[in-house]
């Protein structure tokens, strides 16, 4: 049962991402999934209330469920202001480096001799950590918001580039043809044929990049400057305020799973023809 | 209304001369030599020929997509340089869009080229080929039957003169396939559309066709032309009758000839 779980959806073509997540479920299944994992959720919570209580294990070294929850509702106006500062840096970083990465996949794709000339050096970028160019960011551009989307930007937009290419380069002649026969510009073709048929890695790309992008925005955070959730974390634990950590923490992971749900319905909804 | 498809006095495809080369790694590759023939308005041609032999290329040439490298296709009298609307085309495997319910399957040539969809005409071929009621599906939600009658659909969608098809059915069960087979002759007896017809299998060959064209191996030339004079709609009654057995037999004949021809030249050619 579980290998003919695992093998439906699969592409033929062995492809690294696969549109599997994008699969179309029955209703039914998906809803008893939550539950279960709801459930789950509400078991672990639990117990390690219980336990870290039992234990009597101190707040700075590991506070609680409830200690977390209620600095999360006390605090949450100091840290409000933090998650928008959080949220530009991401979404700017982002906006910027997703569309240059789009555009270049688009256009890189259509010369296979500047993609092969290109290619390496966008897997240069796609490996190095662009959290290490942070502090010699800040130095050009000081502590403001600059340098941050900057790095955003360089950290989603190679990502973004390199699964939108592979996207474009899937060509299928045979449905080139079919639009040609019927007059199709290039910029037609390109609009009903090679970016609907691009689409899925498309977004799997976006999906990659933004998740990069917000780990590099706490990551830059950290480095330097005064606001922002990363500065929250490492303000937090300097101050051995715990629960506020953990609250900062969870806002961060809840950010991240919705970057997942947006693409994932976003998938839903425009690539599920596929897988 | 329409004219009798006997009338074979104006030629509305004619293929003079044809000949294409590919360039291949190993030099070049002789796919179509001297082909010459001519398809009259209204007209159903078959072309049948061993595997190999350029039918495709043939097809691809008179749709103007991918050109010929000697001679020339015209369309009333217009050589082919691209493609034309006045043509349709149906392809082996439906090649619908994946990423479009049936519907916007059957708009898409509209789309492409900005004219309004003529709802009825839609509506009439949906029906006609029992497709009505699944327009929201997608692709993977139809059979491969299914699928193939939403590509003739579209092929007809607008209203063109030639319909070209390439082995539309040569992978569909053999049910289907004659399923499929009454659906062309039912939309020829309405529309009267010239059709040129790919297939490797002589039966479909004859019961769709008012001539079927044997071609050679490669490089493909037209080896023999056999004319269908048989009533329509071909029944099974008409198909079982000794004169498509007799026919069947004439066209086995030629190809297997057209092979052994184009072996002893591969021999002794090199
Ligand atoms: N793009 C191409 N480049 C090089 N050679 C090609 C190309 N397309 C076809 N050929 C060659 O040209 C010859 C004729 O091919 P074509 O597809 O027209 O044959 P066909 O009669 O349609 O065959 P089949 O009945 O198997 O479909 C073959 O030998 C094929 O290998
Ligand atoms: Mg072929």
């Amino acid at each position: 049962m579980a290998s003919s779980r695992k093998t439906r959806g699969r592409g033929p073509d062995g492809q690294l991402a696969n549109m599997s997540a994008f699969a179309a479920r029955s209703g039914r299944s998906t809803q008893t999934e939550v539950v279960v994992i709801v459930s789950v959720a509400f078991v672990i919570i639990a117990l390690a209330e219980l336990l870290l209580r039992a234990m009597e294990v101190p707040h700075y070294v590991l506070p609680p469920p409830s200690a977390i929850g209620a600095a999360f509702l006390t605090d949450f106006p100091h840290i409000l202001p933090h998650l928008g500062h959080t949220l530009v840096e991401l979404l700017g970083g982002f906006a910027i480096g997703a569309s240059v990465g789009l555009i270049l996949a688009a256009v890189i794709t259509q010369f296979p001799f500047v993609e092969k000339i290109i290619t390496p050096y966008i897997l240069l970028l796609v490996t190095t950590p662009m959290l290490a160019l942070v502090p010699l960011l800040i130095l050009y551009f000081g502590f403001g918001y600059t340098p941050r989307i900057i790095a955003v930007a360089l950290a989603s937009g190679p990502m973004v580039m390199i699964n939108s290419a592979t996207g474009f380069r899937r060509v299928d002649s045979a449905k080139i043809d079919l639009a040609r026969s019927y007059g199709a510009t290039t910029l037609q073709i390109f609009w009903k044929i090679r970016a609907p048929m691009a689409l899925p890695m498309i977004l799997v790309g976006l999906m990659i990049g933004a998740i990069f992008g917000l780990l590099t925005a706490v990551g830059a955070e950290m480095v330097g400057g005064g606001f922002g959730l990363g500065n929250r974390l490492t303000t937090y634990s300097s101050m051995i305020q715990m629960p506020q950590f953990f609250a900062v923490i969870i806002i961060l992971s809840v950010l991240g799973t919705l970057i997942y749900v947006i693409f994932f319905l976003i998938g839903k909804k425009w690539a599920s023809w596929e897988a | 209304m329409t004219p009798d498809p006997k009338t074979r006095a104006t030629a509305k495809i004619r293929v003079n001369a044809a000949g294409k080369s590919y360039s291949t790694e190993e030099g070049a590759l002789d796919a179509l030599e001297d082909c010459t023939f001519e398809i009259a308005a209204n007209e159903v041609v078959s072309i049948v020929g061993p595997s190999g032999c350029g039918k495709t290329t043939l097809l691809w040439a008179m749709t103007g997509l991918h050109p010929l490298t000697a001679g020339e296709i015209t369309l009333d009298g217009v050589p082919i340089t691209g493609p034309h609307p006045d043509i349709g085309i149906v392809f082996q495997d439906a090649n619908l869009l994946p990423w479009r319910n049936l519907d916007a399957n059957i708009r898409f040539p509209f789309e492409i080229t900005r004219s309004r969809p003529d709802e009825a005409w839609i509506r009439h071929l949906l029906e006609r080929v029992g497709l009505g009621g699944f327009e929201k599906r997608m692709p993977r939600e139809l059979s491969g039957g299914m699928q193939q009658r939403a590509s003739i659909v579209r092929a007809l969608a607008l209203k063109p003169s030639v319909l070209l098809m390439d082995e539309p059915f040569g992978a569909l069960d053999t049910f289907t396939r004659e399923d499929m087979n009454r659906l062309v002759e039912e939309i020829w007896m309405e529309t009267h559309t010239t059709i040129a017809f790919i297939t490797h299998s002589i039966e479909e060959a004859i019961l769709l066709s008012d001539r079927v064209i044997v071609m050679t191996g490669r490089p493909g030339r037209v080896m023999n032309i056999h004319d269908v004079p048989l009533p329509r709609p071909r029944d099974a009654e008409v198909m079982a009758s000794r004169a498509v057995f007799d026919l069947t037999n004439a066209i086995k004949a030629d190809i297997v000839s057209g092979q052994v021809a184009h072996r002893a030249q591969n021999g002794n050619g090199g």
